[in-house]
């Protein structure tokens, strides 16, 4: 949104605020006109945005992927099929190789991560301002909204929300699996009685619950992280383009070599999500 | 337009782990709100989380095992068809081993066979030769005996013709008839002596 009268600092924070729907104090339910309502609304509030691109893209990937496995032959895979399947390999090359237990959850489960989160890491590299801006002309056209005041963020893991929602998920699937396998006392005594053994029960305690509640923060807080610097330096890299030819052809340059750079960070982000992911189910698994 | 006003500022308030700098300007300031202001935590986690779990269970239902059933039958068949070759290699290898055995086998035997018929030949043309020989030796022994009979034949009506020329010879000589009764002994005797 770089019209007339905005300082980079305003363009920055309005490509970084959410286009929030929630339960203000004074305005009852309603989108969120500032970021200061937006922060007002407290914890019922939705990323409207986050949530649309998240689940979309959930949609696109299940009915592309649905379409190959409905019409999946056994002979020579053409196309599309060929594409899926090779993803559908490696994904389960990589969980033949991290999870040792027997779980049927875990190989789609790690399809399922791998292939959201690198889609939504993917909308990184739509140009910043084309999506906000449509979203911009369309809340003006449409719903006479001031288009200063449609926020957009069009990359739903550089939400936090997004990311400790789908960290959380993985964080209660490791709890249940963890009961489930060793049983409530197994699973204590593994938290309890290690590495000091049932002596240094406090201080065990203590330890393995820090390292247990850490990895679904370390899971959620790496991909936000990553992708927010990303997307950050997207921004500032556009706030170049006002500035003058000269330096609007250097922004451009810069972007195109960062975008060139983002698409390994997209893909390995992903990756890494998945594998500590089934890693981390594998270690639920694990009876000692 | 923005302007590229401090823009250093800007940036290394992004990633700022502190909301105030107490020696920055007061208008700078508003810079510092960027970091708590789009991270909110909201309602937003839960949704995400509920969606988590519906796609997980869609794709644990409907996409995944057909695919992986169509991953795993392809490589069934695969490996089954790459056994099969090398199978058949094997059997290929086998059957020119055999093969090569059999040549061998075929040519020691035609060899031998044509041993056997040279000795053979040399044998007939031995036997005809004998054979040639005794069959020889018997068609002229045969013939010699002919001869044989034929000069005793002819020496007979030889012995015969004189034997009459010398009677008339002898009965012109005597100018009477000799009466052949009676003197037969004498010239069966003299037809002896000839």
């Amino acid at each position: 949104m770089s019209s007339e009268g905005i300082t980079s600092s305003e363009y920055i924070k309005h490509h970084l605020q959410n286009m929030t729907y929630g339960n203000h104090p004074e305005g009852g339910w309603m989108f969120a006109q500032t970021a200061e309502q937006a922060k007002e609304m407290g914890f019922w509030a939705f990323h409207v945005d986050s949530l649309g691109w998240s689940f979309g893209l959930a949609i696109v990937f299940f009915f592309l992927f649905r379409g190959v496995a409905k019409t999946a032959t056994t002979g020579v895979p053409h196309g599309f099929q060929n594409f899926v399947e090779m993803i559908v390999d490696f994904v389960n090359d990589s969980v033949r190789g991290s999870f040792s237990g027997k779980n049927d959850i875990v190989a789609p489960l790690a399809l399922t991560v791998f292939a959201w989160v690198f889609l939504m890491n993917l909308m990184d590299l739509i140009p910043v301002d084309w999506l906000p801006m449509a979203a911009g002309w369309i809340g003006a056209t449409f719903f006479g909204a001031d288009p200063h005041h449609v926020f957009f963020k069009v990359v739903p893991s550089t939400d936090p929300n997004v990311t400790f929602g789908m960290a959380l998920g993985v964080f209660w699937l490791m709890l249940y699996y963890s009961v489930k396998v060793k049983g409530v006392d197994g699973f204590f005594k593994e938290l309890a009685f290690q590495p000091f053994g049932k002596i240094g029960m406090p201080v065990n305690l203590v330890l393995e619950l820090v390292s247990l509640i850490s990895k679904p923060i370390s899971l959620a807080l790496r991909l936000f992280g990553n992708m927010y610097a990303g997307e950050t330096i997207f921004i500032l890299i556009a706030i170049m383009y006002s500035a003058g030819l000269a330096t609007g052809l250097f922004g451009g340059v810069l972007q195109l070599g960062w975008a060139i750079f983002h698409i390994l960070i997209i893909t390995l982000q992903a990756f890494i999500f998945m594998t500590l992911t089934i890693v981390y189910l594998d270690m639920a698994h694990q009876d000692h | 337009m923005p302007a590229l006003e401090n823009e250093y500022l800007l940036i290394s308030s992004l990633f700022s782990p502190w909301p105030e700098a107490p020696h920055r300007q007061p208008e700078q300031l508003t810079t510092y709100k960027l970091r708590g202001n789009n991270m909110n935590i909201n309602a937003t986690l839960i949704g995400q989380s509920i969606a988590f779990f519906v796609f997980v269970w869609f794709v644990m239902k409907y996409v995944w095992p057909p695919l992986i059933a169509a991953l795993d039958e392809r490589k069934k068949t695969i490996a089954d068809g790459l056994a099969a070759a090398e199978r058949g290699q094997h059997k290929q290898q086998l059957g020119e081993k055999a093969a090569e055995k059999h040549i061998k086998e075929a040519k020691a035997q035609a060899s031998e066979i044509m041993n056997q018929a040279q000795k053979r030949a040399a044998e007939i043309v031995e036997e005809a030769k004998d054979n040639a020989k005794e069959e020889a030796g018997r068609v002229k022994t045969a013939a010699e005996a002919e001869i044989e009979q034929e000069v005793n034949r002819a020496k007979e009506a030889l012995r015969q013709q004189v034997a009459s020329i010398a009677m008339a010879g002898a009965a012109k000589v005597l100018k009477r008839e000799v009466d052949e009764k009676a003197h037969s002994e004498i010239v069966d005797d003299m037809i002896a002596q000839i």
